[in-house]
């Protein structure tokens, strides 16, 4: 009988060793079942991720008057925007391809909710991302919203209202879960690797 | 562009067009990704 080592440096390595050899984390072949373009959505996702976050970057560097104002500001003005439409776009295709593939499977429950709470935080990043543009569009919604806020009495503490608190979720906060919970998410899937198509798992008695 | 949208009204579904035309392009393209053949499947390297 093996000894449990004391520290718990020792034991989370033992455990990442067992749960995640390097050979899982960066595998070079995958099973046959994965040679499908319902597969290809998950990574066109976080491909459009790559570029909101990077576009992002270059948007909260120079600011709104910069990104109202100049061609080149309005150009990654737009490439937020759209990559962004590609982001939820190709999430919620991933999300169809899991659905029907029963992608919570054989121990995947954990895999599955990361990715309802990646889709939730989402949704609040594109909320404050229209809040934050600093135009007519953004206090429109504002306006509008703002009922909704106190109707769920969610108003005292989430002013959508305020530019300076909307801007700061939208680009500290959401950034850092979505980018936690995507890397949690991609982890967990190669700790587990693709679920089996069904009539395969069936077969094998899983 | 600054015209509202117009809308599909059929019953208590209410959609604009535009958002028709997203979510139907997105169905096309869920079609397409279940029928399209991906490269190396059926192959040997691709069977491995």
């Amino acid at each position: 009988m093996s000894s449990v080592p004391s520290s718990w440096t020792a034991r989370a390595r033992d455990y990442l060793d067992r749960r995640l050899p390097s050979s899982n984390l960066l595998p070079e072949r995958q099973p046959y079942y994965v040679g499908s373009w319902v597969y290809v959505f998950g990574v066109v996702t976080i491909a459009a991720l790559f570029w909101v976050i990077l576009s992002g970057i270059v948007l909260a560097f120079f600011g709104p008057q910069w990104w109202h104002v100049t061609a080149v500001g309005r150009f990654f003005n737009s490439l937020h925007f759209w990559s962004v439409q590609m982001f939820f776009v190709f999430m919620v295709l991933h999300l169809w391809g899991q659905y029907f593939a029963a992608g919570w499977r054989d121990g995947r429950a954990g895999t599955w909710m990361v990715g309802v709470v990646i889709f939730l935080i989402s949704i609040v990043a594109a909320f404050t991302g229209y809040l934050s543009q600093e135009n007519f569009d953004a206090q429109w919604i504002a306006v509008n919203a703002k009922d909704a806020m106190n109707s769920v009495g969610a108003g005292a503490f989430f002013n959508v209202l305020n530019f300076g608190q909307m801007y700061g979720i939208h680009v500290m906060l959401v950034p850092i879960a979505v980018l936690a919970l995507v890397g949690l998410h991609i982890v967990m899937v190669r700790m587990k690797g693709v679920v089996k198509p069904i009539d395969r798992s069936a077969k094998v008695g899983k | 562009m600054d015209s509202p949208a117009g809308y599909l009204h059929l019953g208590i579904v209410l959609i604009s067009y535009p958002n028709l035309i997203v979510i139907g392009g997105m169905v096309v393209l869920f079609a397409i990704a279940l029928i399209a053949p991906f490269h190396g499947v059926g192959t040997k390297e691709g069977r491995r």
